[in-house]
């Protein structure tokens, strides 16, 4: 029970703060201001952990935990995404059936351009996350979609990624269509979900750097810099909605679904939390 | 010259030269099955040796068992930065190559 405990102690010492700190706008399409939410998740985080610059939570709880670091420098020597974005590129850069190619469907040609996703799509008017991005070219076409969470376009998204390092992440929020996604997408992020009741925030905002069982949450500031994610764990390269709906099956939840309208939403949300932050992904994660 | 299988990063450390290798190799066991119900025929690395101005100072021998895209990290004594390193690999098909990389 220590374990739990010490989650229970973490949270509750930090739930006071989470509250009024971590989310300082309110939670209707009138009252939600995006910028004061990121600008108080920052100076949440830098509270608690004073002596981590505001730049280096791109690494995730790597930022925060010097044992863990360690290891993974040490993967990071080689890293293991390595070989998925040499097959990414050659993805990429395969034209389709009729001729064209990836580029053709995205600003400066698909390179460079990670730190704009998700991005708010007025005349669809849902969030489009850069996976949907390159399944919507896909179809547009003629060519059959790809799955969501994991091969192809993990590996895709990847060299996409990769090109774009160490740009500095800028989604933008226009209208009020797009402060409704943010607004779902914050709404999900703090709502508690499965049989462990559950939210986001409750690991990764009060919890990030307390042991569950042995491993340490990251911390929600940076949090989507770096995927797609190599996993130790899974082996191989995956999205962030797979990602997500490992989370959520771990609260004993049931997962949403990948690329669904309540993902894409959390996703913008979290992403626009971490606006200032560079691209780093691809990633390797424990 | 097309690219290898192997990428390797070695870097000389004192009397040392610390040498890490990952191969890009699918590791096929032979007990695998397609979708059809095929065996997918084993390809594997079976052997792969270093060698340092003629001398080699690593050999391995793997099997099935062996992971996916494997990799190997190992010290040797001697070796300093320029220097080249001889790394020959055999697949169990008899296909066999040798690529070179130098210590940094």
């Amino acid at each position: 029970m220590k374990i739990i405990k010490s989650l229970l102690a973490g949270a509750s010492l930090a739930l006071v703060a989470s509250i009024t700190q971590a989310a300082t706008s309110g939670n209707t399409l009138a009252s939600v201001d995006p910028e004061a939410d990121r600008l108080a998740l920052q100076s949440f985080f830098q509270k608690r952990f004073p002596q981590v610059p505001v730049d280096d939570y791109v690494n995730g709880i790597y930022a925060l935990d010097a044992g863990s670091r360690e290891q993974w420098e040490e993967i990071e020597e080689f890293p293991p995404y390595e070989f998925d974005v040499e097959e990414g590129e050659v993805l990429f850069n395969t034209p389709f059936a009729n001729g064209k190619s990836y580029a053709d469907c995205f600003a400066n040609e698909g390179v460079g351009i990670r730190q704009n996703f998700p991005r708010w799509d007025e005349s669809q008017g849902k969030v489009v996350t850069l996976e949907s991005a390159i399944n919507q070219c896909r179809e547009a076409n003629g060519e059959k979609k790809l799955g969501w969470k994991k091969g192809k376009i993990a590996q895709i998204s990847a060299y996409m990624a990769y090109t774009s390092r160490d740009n500095v992440f800028d989604v933008q929020i226009p209208n009020d269509g797009a402060k409704a996604a943010y607004l779902d997408g914050k709404q999900s992020f703090y709502t508690r979900r499965g049989q462990l009741n559950m939210s986001c925030a409750n690991c990764h905002v009060a919890g990030s750097n307390v042991l569950i069982r042995a491993d340490l949450p990251g911390p929600a500031l940076g949090h989507v810099t770096h995927f797609p994610v190599f996993r130790s764990k899974w082996g191989n390269l995956g999205t962030l909605h797979r990602r997500y709906a490992g989370c959520q099956s771990n609260v004993r939840g049931v997962s949403q679904k990948a690329q669904g309208e309540k993902l894409s939403n959390l996703e913008f949300f979290q992403t626009y939390m971490s606006n200032g932050l560079v691209v780093n992904g691809p990633g390797a994660r424990k | 010259m097309a690219k290898g299988i192997l990428r390797a990063k070695a870097k000389a450390k004192g009397d040392n030269t610390v040498v890490k290798i990952m191969a890009k190799h699918a590791m096929e066991t032979g007990n695998r099955k397609d979708k059809s119900g095929n065996k997918i025929p084993a390809q594997f690395i079976q052997t792969l040796s270093v060698a340092h101005n003629g001398k080699t100072v690593m050999e391995a021998n793997m099997g099935a068992a062996v992971s996916k895209n494997p990799y190997l990290a190992f010290t040797f004594v001697g070796g300093a930065k320029g220097d080249e390193l001889q790394m020959t690999w055999t697949e169990n098909t008899g296909a066999s190559a040798t690529e070179t990389a130098k210590i940094k």
